[in-house]
């Protein structure tokens, strides 16, 4: 019986490899195998909740009614690309997602609320933190402040931009100069963190919202876990560093489903 | 020349003048206050008062130990949140009794640990960053030693940031960036190269604003004290807006 059993799961194991990868899928949250129609329009896995990571473009699509960009020609500066490997990359990211840049950013209305928008891409160098998205942040910011508009940014990154080394890491103080500026004229700034938004992201502008907000089992940290491993020499458990564990220690205000985000959104938006 | 890599080594030295030291020799008198108001007190953080030629300042620094057990006591200079939310406090209090801020920063970078993630490590260097920006009170930050990442960045927002010349100051370590990079740590030398990570490519850069001689004897530590106390009194000059404006504008250009 035993025998037969592990026969016929080697059985549907063939015929499971047969079949092509995109018509199954498998959550890395919960590891439940579904069929990909049963993603939905917003990409949420029918088990858990976990939202599957989306393209910027596809997010607005999903969150706002109308966006207009802007900066969309702004890349990464030209004293970067001597390193030809870097420069490959950035073209190849270009390519993927039909952006300059990590950060789209523009002004986008839910119903007749107007605000000022920024959605990282996490396909563009893992969403890391380059100059240029720091510049396209910052001027987000400040156009934001010049018309009284309140900010939301969507937030996914791998953390900082090793390819421009500390030009990345100034970007850090530079938006977060920003968002203070912002802040100071009495205006609502809202973090959405999505998945994965850590390093020096985490450490500057998404986690300075007056909201800061995430989607569950979002990945939400500073330091990365295998570093975390080598240093404690132990395996942290499989909610670290999860936007449920940041909510129950106090880090996040509220985390919403993606099929949830437009209207709390424009709720909060109502409200402030 | 000096390769990059020995500058690296060089930061990292046990010989490097230690943060308390450093503190004793610049300030006529310092007293260390300690705790976050919430719940600790990271001794990686070493702050407090003290005077420099009778003016009061309030000193925040992060410091390495000088031997094994501090140094496992400070994570070998990284600091916990416990440890930004400190030197943020004190900073926010020198503001309010208008003393200048001097922040001295010997770190590797923020502690990776299990606790550090789930007590805010990210929202405390957000916090340091974004705060310490605003200070209405002349802020100059100087590299000691190792600068490393956000973790250095959080004390370092002030109107001026130094350098000793034995210094580094990097988005991440060598060793790190090899790895991601090539997938070798055995390969920083060639990354410290790569990484204008010295304080002469720094300067080149503007990422600092001037280069402080060596600190190891009575000399040089008169020379940095004087060089304080110049910049404290250039910048206690200022009236707030023109400060604050220059210190924005100091982080805005990097684009
Ligand atoms: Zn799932």
């Amino acid at each position: 019986m035993k025998n037969n059993k592990s026969e016929e799961t080697k059985d549907l194991q063939t015929l499971m490899d047969k079949v092509p990868d995109h018509l199954f899928i498998k959550c890395p949250v919960c590891e439940e195998n579904f069929y990909n129609k049963k993603l939905g329009e917003y990409k949420l896995c029918p088990n858990c909740g976990y939202g599957f990571r989306l393209g910027a473009q596809e997010r607005i699509n999903l969150t706002v009614d109308e966006f207009t960009p802007i900066d969309s020609e702004i890349s990464a500066p030209k004293r970067f690309l001597g390193d030809e490997k870097y420069a490959g990359k950035l073209e190849k990211s270009k390519k993927a997602t039909d952006l300059n840049e990590s950060v789209q950013t523009g002004f986008a209305k839910i119903g007749d609320t107007e605000f000022a928008l920024g959605v990282m891409d996490s396909r563009f160098i893992m969403g890391s933190l380059g100059t240029a998205t720091g510049e396209k942040l910052a001027r987000l910011f400040e156009q934001a402040t010049e018309r009284n508009l309140p900010v939301v940014v969507f937030s996914c990154s791998g953390g900082a931009r090793m390819q421009e080394g500390i030009h990345s890491l100034m970007q850090m103080a530079k938006v977060s100069q920003a968002v203070s500026d912002h802040a100071e004229k009495g205006l609502l700034y809202i973090s959405v963190l999505t998945d994965p938004t850590t390093g020096g992201v985490t450490a500057s502008y998404a986690m300075e919202g007056d909201i800061n907000i995430s989607e569950p089992h979002t990945l939400i940290g500073f330091a990365g876990r295998r570093v975390i491993e080598k240093t404690i020499q132990q395996r942290p458990p499989k909610d670290f560093q999860r936007a449920e564990t940041l909510l129950k220690n106090g880090f996040l205000d509220a985390i919403v489903k993606r099929d949830q985000m437009k209207s709390v959104l424009a709720k909060l938006l109502a409200w402030n | 020349m000096v390769k990059a890599y020995d500058r690296v080594l060089a930061a990292r030295s046990a010989d490097k003048i230690s943060i308390q030291d450093l503190v004793a020799g610049i300030t006529d008198d310092f007293m260390e206050l300690h705790g976050d108001r919430a719940y600790s007190d990271d001794p990686a953080v070493y702050a407090g008062i003290g005077t420099i030629a009778g003016q009061s300042v309030t000193i925040t620094s992060i410091q390495k130990g000088n031997d094994t057990d501090e140094n496992i006591e400070r994570h070998f200079g990284s600091a916990e949140p416990s440890g930004y939310r400190k030197a943020l406090r004190l900073m926010k209090q020198a503001e309010k009794f208008n003393r200048p801020i001097i922040n001295l920063i010997n770190t590797p970078g923020a502690y990776p640990g299990m606790d550090a993630e789930y007590k805010g490590q990210g929202y405390m260097i957000a916090q340091s960053i974004m705060q310490g920006l605003k200070l209405k009170v002349p802020y100059i930050s100087v590299i000691v030693g190792e600068g490393g990442s956000g973790g250095a960045l959080a004390l370092a927002v002030g109107d001026t940031v130094w350098a000793l010349e034995d210094s580094i100051y990097s988005v991440l370590s060598p060793e790190g960036y090899a790895t991601i990079l090539w997938k070798d740590s055995s390969k920083a030398a060639e990354a410290a190269e790569q990484m204008q990570l010295t304080p002469k490519e720094l300067l080149d850069n503007e990422i600092i604003d001037k280069i402080i001689p060596e600190v190891k004897d009575a000399k040089s530590m008169q020379n940095f004290k004087e060089a304080l106390i110049e910049k404290i009194n250039e910048l206690n000059k200022l009236p707030k807006e023109e400060l604050l404006a220059q210190r924005h504008e100091r982080y805005r250009k990097f684009n």
